[in-house]
């Protein structure tokens, strides 16, 4: 490959945060060095470094990661491109991102003029939230408000969030108190835990509830070389804040569970892909991270803002420094992973169960983000089938109009469907744990107008069904609520869904009706 | 030196399609499994040089087993597969991408894509006249060749001729997302100012009219372009020593296009500059 590399130079300020990243170059003649081309990887690290400095990734910028990475500059700028949070043009330093998804609409979510719109910051339960980035010397990530209201549950009734709701210090190795159940795996050895993890029926708590169980085993058989442990903690769904909580909360809880899904599944590397918008996140996991006692290289690996790089795949593509687009499957990441490896990729909250069941608390308990019109928004963590009507009691719903189950790629339930189990076989699917009340007041129709633009602006651009199919569903809905329609607009719809379900590459596009269409059929919102 | 293979017989996989047994070797595709059965399979993404990207999913087909529709050219054969090329959540699948396709995309020269949505009554109309588009101005900044992106379906073609799949100049790229996804130069820069070598690589593999030599575009700006007076001449490059290939497109005894087989087993349908554009010198006077 003969590089041309026409771009401009960086700044010294540039240069020196990507430096940050990837390393002082060593002195030579200027040609690219084609020994870096490995290290492609640390690209979207390294665009972040620019823009976090400068506010932006300027052309020099672009050409500069280019060039010490080997990565031809169309290509990186099709990378830098993909990312909504990275701007290709001049910017303040100060930038204020504000939601206007469903849960912040719902309270009254306005963007001030100079401002950017957001989609979802899973700050849902301060709603209506915003995020002020700040680039310069010390770049900061700020939520506003920055707090939220402490958790709803008192420590006695909770599993998952016990030392969260106790006040545990999450920065103190010795208030976490010592790595009992890494210790109890490794006297058990590899083999035994995944029995234990696979007998205890345990199911992936990031959507797709798949058995956490047989994920490992099949990565633990694969004779391939190194395997890899991802854990998705790119939550992104919107209404969905469960990760974030846990991960600012009780950071030593996950990385433990890291620590033991590695050993159980003879993983040597393991990565945590965070979203951009989670920056006490970050900084608890890296303290964390800093401070345990970890036989396995656990690396914090931050977005850019895309939704889609939740799905397993396209997150792959996002940590190897290539666009955030979904590769089709099979092959499954349990045998072409991440670089090409076996990989077990597993969700934040699913980890966090693994030391408890190790331990012997067997109980099957999920997390749920309650937002929306209730008096106590917030994650609350139940057994698997508790009522629904529980929980809104619990969070003191006002009587809904609608609830909004599993997020964007989730679906709507009437007032009279709110007696169902909370359950993975209650016939409605939980996803990623939203539970997002609607009350008497919610204009519902906007919602689905905002689902709609959600998905298309999130489509990673990939495949037909979901890069034109999300446009012409939103396009459809808006002619719906403006009364201008064009012949059997639900026939259109019905199309639509039909075919971004059936032949979407991924997850995203096959979900991107589901919500907007059970609003339809169980709500009669723009019903015919 | 005589060359031994020393890699073991390929496994026959059997499986179903249509209700038909078929038997490929393994490592094919449902695609080769279609063909082998004299199935026709619409494609649009798909190049017989290139490595598949199964992005426009015009070929899905219906796997029984499987969730969803998977893409015939890419999902590889399995024994005992059950596979439906025609039913109605196929064609209803297929349909809709054409539509999809038709209505936001300028298909005038893209003939397969024509022919597939006659073929599956696509009625792309069905959007209205206000359906966001890729329309856009024809991008004309060298005398080769230009980029008319309102006729780009994204099949990512060009990006995998310029890049591992034959040049390996990486001069393009996919940049943005989603509906504003698109093929660009680094920052959009023209092309001359990027690392395009004007082999022309991509232009052979696009499927749409999009990528047009200059020749080619400025005789149908003038309405003279009429393929049905143009004769092909194959002949060999005369510039270096490796013999590609080349067929000279000539109307009115002019070299209007320079293409090279598909099937050449050097080129494989590549050429570099001077074997695509470097015809002037026939036609000096």
């Amino acid at each position: 490959m003969d590089l041309r590399l026409p771009l401009a130079g960086p700044t010294d300020a540039e240069r020196a945060a990507i430096d940050a990243v990837v390393g002082v170059a060593e002195p030579g003649d200027g040609r690219v060095v084609h020994r870096d081309r490995h290290r492609r990887h640390l690209l979207l690290p390294a665009l972040r470094a620019a823009q976090r400095r400068v506010g932006w990734v300027s052309e020099g910028a672009l050409g500069y990661a280019s060039r010490r990475l080997d990565v031809p500059p169309a290509d990186a700028y099709g990378v830098a491109s993909f990312y909504a949070l990275l701007a290709l043009e001049e910017r303040p330093a100060e930038v204020l991102h504000v939601c206007t998804d469903l849960a912040c609409a719902l309270k009254g979510a306005e963007v001030p003029p100079g401002a950017h719109a957001s989609p979802c910051l899973g700050l849902c339960e301060r709603a209506p939230a915003a995020l002020r980035t700040i680039a310069g010397e010390e770049p900061r990530e700020v939520p506003i408000p920055e707090s939220g209201p402490p958790l709803p549950q008192a420590p006695v009734d909770v599993r998952l969030l016990r030392r969260i709701a106790a006040g545990v210090d999450p920065t103190s190795l010795e208030a976490y108190g010592g790595f009992r159940a890494l210790a109890r795996a490794r006297e058990l050895g590899p083999d035994e835990v995944r029995r234990i993890v696979g007998e205890s029926g345990l199911l992936g708590r990031g959507g797709a509830a798949f058995p956490t169980g047989r994920k490992w085993d099949a990565v633990a058989g694969q004779p391939a070389q190194p395997h890899y442990l991802v854990c998705n903690a790119d939550e992104s769904e919107p209404g969905t804040f469960k990760d974030r909580v846990v991960m600012e909360g009780d950071p030593f809880a996950l990385v433990e569970a890291i620590a033991i899904a590695a050993y159980a599944t003879g993983c040597t590397k393991a990565y945590i892909y965070v979203r951009a918008e989670y920056p006490l996140a970050h900084e608890r996991l890296l303290n964390a991270i800093a401070k345990a006692p970890l036989d396995v290289d656990v690396e914090l690996r931050i977005g850019a803002g895309a939704y889609v790089c939740g799905e397993e795949t396209a997150l792959f593509q996002s940590i190897e420094g290539y666009r955030g687009e979904p590769r089709n499957k099979p092959p499954f990441p349990v045998e072409v992973g991440l670089f090409g490896k076996p990989t077990v990729v597993n969700n934040v909250e699913t980890l966090a169960n693994v030391p408890h069941i190790l331990l012997g608390d067997a109980r099957e308990t999920r997390l749920f983000c309650v937002s929306g019109n209730v008096a106590r928004p917030g994650l609350y963590e139940l057994e698997l089938g508790t009522p629904l009507r529980t929980l809104l009691d619990l969070a003191g719903a006002e009587p809904p109009k609608a609830v909004l189950l599993g997020g964007a790629a989730g679906s709507f339930l009437r007032p009279d469907q709110l007696d169902i189990p909370l359950s993975f076989d209650a016939g409605v699917t939980l996803g990623s744990g939203v539970v997002m009340v609607f009350g008497q007041q919610a204009d519902l129709t906007s919602a689905v107008l905002r689902i709609a633009e959600f998905f298309r602006d999130e489509s990673c651009g990939q495949c037909v069904p979901c890069r034109v199919g999300t446009v012409r569903q939103e396009e459809a809905l808006r002619r719906l609520a403006s009364g201008k329609t064009l012949g059997d607009e639900h026939a259109t719809l019905a199309d639509l869904a039909q075919v971004m379900r059936d032949a979407s590459i991924c997850g995203l596009g096959q979900t991107a009706a589901s919500a907007v269409q059970s609003a339809m059929t169980n709500l009669e919102v723009l019903a015919p | 030196m005589t060359v031994v293979s020393i890699s073991a017989p390929k496994r026959v996989v059997e499986l179903t399609v249509d209700g038909t047994p078929v038997r490929v070797t393994e490592g094919s595709t449902i695609l080769d499994a279609c063909k082998r059965a004299g199935i026709e399979t619409p494609t649009l993404c798909y190049g017989d040089t290139l490595t598949p990207v199964n992005v426009c999913r015009v070929c899905v087909v219906e796997l029984e087993g499987a969730r969803t529709l998977v893409p015939s050219c890419s999902r590889k054969v399995e024994d005992g597969m059950v596979v439906h090329t025609d039913s109605e959540r196929v064609r209803t699948s297929r349909r809709l991408v054409l539509e999809l396709l038709a209505s936001s995309v300028d298909l005038s020269l893209a003939e397969d894509a024509q022919r597939y949505a006659a073929e599956y009554e696509a009625r792309p109309e069905r959007f209205g006249a206000d359906a966001a588009t890729v329309a856009q101005d024809v991008k004309i900044d060298n005398d080769l060749y230009v980029r008319d992106y309102s006729k780009c379906i994204l099949c990512y073609r060009c990006v995998e001729a310029c890049g591992v799949d034959h040049q390996n100049t990486f001069a393009i790229h996919v940049a943005g997302r989603g509906f504003g996804a698109h093929i660009s130069t680094e920052l959009d820069v023209p092309l001359p100012e990027s690392a395009c070598v004007y082999c022309g690589n991509c232009i052979a593999v696009c499927p749409t009219g999009a990528l047009m030599f200059k020749s080619e575009y400025d005789l149908r700006q003038a309405g003279l372009w009429d393929e049905s007076q143009q004769t092909e001449v194959r002949t060999v490059c005369p510039y270096c020593g490796v013999g590609c290939n080349l067929e000279l497109h000539v109307q009115d005894g002019e070299i209007v296009k320079v293409t090279s087989p598909d099937d050449h087993d050097v080129t494989r349908g590549n050429l570099c500059v001077k074997g695509r554009f470097g015809f002037q010198h026939v036609q000096n006077r």
